[in-house]
């Protein structure tokens, strides 16, 4: 081999490690391409059967009675409770108030934010003014105010969309805050030596480039509204998928609990779902999403 | 007091305190004015008591080791730096092409050339203006799928569709791969030929200054130590013997060799 016709014509090495190396056959290994190595089951199936596993030993369990119905109600419960609850349309009523509460008060509490984030942001003096005050507000844990907000509201839906609104502002004011004080400088520079105005450069160059934060912001807001729903309905709800809970606890319904959770996880990820399309939509700027 | 014709041809960079005077009487020969400039940052004295005029349609080279203020110099003339003393006076039309293109990513490459102009953003002077730096086929395209010469001539028509009297580049070719420099240094003397207006050329290439300009000047702790004029016939040769000449002269002003 050639290798070999090389080392020959080397100098001799010293030392037993070196010659010994030296004395070697070379060996040769074949790099197969991706295509090539992507055998037997695919990624979707493997991945899928995780979960599936869970489900069937679930299953399992509750249908040898390892796992009473009292604990956690089967799977097979669930799907005939699910059913149950659609044919009554309680579920759907429970979906729509749930759904109701929490995007008005995302809708609230997240002008809110937005609004002071702006504010803040774009003027030195707001910034002395609002952000002191926010970031001390921030500390505060906003399920802690429930005890206060039904001092305050009552216990109808005000308390409700009030603790959303509350708990959806602060993710959204400081993620629109650091995005518009992240704005590339150069950018602003730019935008002045092209004789933009003041109003301009916001509208133009500030506000656009704030964007992507903005929008990890919303994603922050969608989550903790979630939460701040599920604290909320269960004081004193009379509809919503938090009563439904609340209810079911009381008879021992474990399968209509999970039903209910099942619906918030499912909520949940449309939710994100449609900010993901958003971003899509809005960043295609971004060399990231240039290829759909 | 500068008449009003003066006025509005001539925008005085005013630096605030004792040092500012309000506008100054410039005739039609000077598109630029600047009297013992003086810049610091904290101790460091970058621009000590730097004087320079350049005449409308000139085009000026200025050259200089890192860190010896002739981007601050620049920064100055573009109404971007404040903090000085002395007399700056500029046309009030200029633009600038800065070392990295700086193009919005959110707006489309035609919107950002006519960004900043007045009125309604009209696609039909963008695209002209881009069709003279052969960019017209990327008009809707985001910039960040220019190449590094493609986005830099978008900035180079974004500074030339504002029909400046100065055009400022802070080097705009330093980023850019040697053939593609080659291509964009020819098309930059090909526009400014067709639009006459007086450019400032910040640069640390010696070999880019000789072949585009009117003017060089060398700049050394703070102020202009050199200058040289060059009246080589255009276009220019880099391999000719008086351009190998000019460019070894710059050199042994820059200290590089003896």
């Amino acid at each position: 081999m050639i290798a070999q016709l090389i080392r020959a014509a080397a100098p001799k090495p010293r030392g037993a490690v070196v010659a010994l190396a030296a004395n070697d056959e070379m060996q040769l290994i074949t790099i197969a391409p991706a295509a090539a190595r992507a055998r037997g089951v695919p990624r979707l199936v493997r991945r899928a059967s995780g979960p599936l596993l869970l489900l069937l030993l679930w299953h399992v369990l509750s249908v040898t009675g390892l796992l009473p119905d009292t604990v956690l109600a089967g799977p097979a419960t669930v799907l005939s409770s699910t059913a149950e609850l659609l044919a009554s349309g309680e579920l759907q009523a429970a979906i729509w108030t749930s759904l109701y509460r929490a995007l008005t008060g995302l809708l609230i509490g997240g002008s809110v934010g937005v609004a002071l984030a702006t504010i803040s942001g774009l003027f030195r003096l707001g910034e002395d003014l609002v952000d002191a005050v926010m970031q001390m507000l921030r500390t505060v844990p906003s399920i802690a105010l429930i005890p206060l907000l039904i001092i305050w509201f009552g216990i109808g839906e005000a308390p409700k969309i009030a603790l959303i609104a509350l708990a959806t502002a602060f993710p959204l004011y400081i993620n629109v805050y650091a995005g518009i004080r992240n704005v590339d400088v150069t950018l602003v520079e730019a935008g002045r030596t092209l004789g933009l105005s003041q109003a301009g450069l916001i509208r133009h160059v500030v506000l656009p480039g704030a964007l992507p934060n903005a929008l990890v912001g919303l994603r922050y807001s969608l989550a903790v509204a979630w939460l701040a729903l599920v604290f909320g309905e269960q004081i004193n709800a009379t509809a919503g998928i938090g009563y439904l809970m609340s209810n079911a606890r009381e008879f021992f319904q474990t399968q209509v609990i999970v039903v209910c959770l099942v619906v918030y996880a499912l909520l949940g990820i449309t939710v994100d779902l449609i900010v993901r399309v958003l971003e899509r939509t809005l960043l295609s700027w971004r060399p990231a999403f240039s290829g759909t | 007091m500068a008449t009003s014709l003066q006025r509005d041809l001539i925008d005085p960079v005013v630096p605030p305190g004792p040092g500012g005077t309000g506008a100054v009487a410039a005739g039609r020969s000077t598109a630029v004015r600047v009297r013992n400039l003086r810049r610091t940052f904290g101790a460091q004295r970058v621009l000590a008591g730097l004087d320079l005029d350049i005449a409308p349609g000139e085009f000026v080279v200025l050259l200089g080791a890192s860190g010896c203020g002739k981007s601050t110099l620049l920064r100055i003339l573009a109404d971007l730096d404040h903090d000085f003393a002395g007399e700056v006076v500029v046309p009030a039309r200029r633009a600038v092409a800065f070392q990295a293109p700086r193009l919005l990513p959110w707006k489309s490459v035609w919107r950002n050339v006519v960004l900043g102009l007045p009125g309604a953003p009209d696609r039909a002077v963008a695209m002209a203006a881009l069709e003279e730096v052969n960019l017209a086929h990327r008009a809707d395209q985001w910039p960040k799928v220019l190449s590094g010469g493609e986005a830099q001539r978008a900035s180079l028509a974004r500074a030339l569709v504002r029909q400046p009297d100065l055009l400022l580049l802070d080097e705009p070719f330093a980023a850019l791969d040697a053939l593609t420099r080659i291509k964009a240094q020819d098309l930059v003397a090909e526009l400014w030929q067709r639009h006459g207006c007086a450019v400032l050329l910040v640069t640390h290439d010696v070999e880019e200054a000789v072949l585009l300009a009117d003017r060089i000047l060398v700049m050394h702790n703070g102020q202009i130590a050199h200058a040289m004029r060059v009246d080589l016939v255009r276009p220019r040769q880099r391999s000719s013997v008086s351009f190998v000449a000019l460019r070894r002269q710059l050199l042994e002003w820059l200290g590089v060799v003896h």
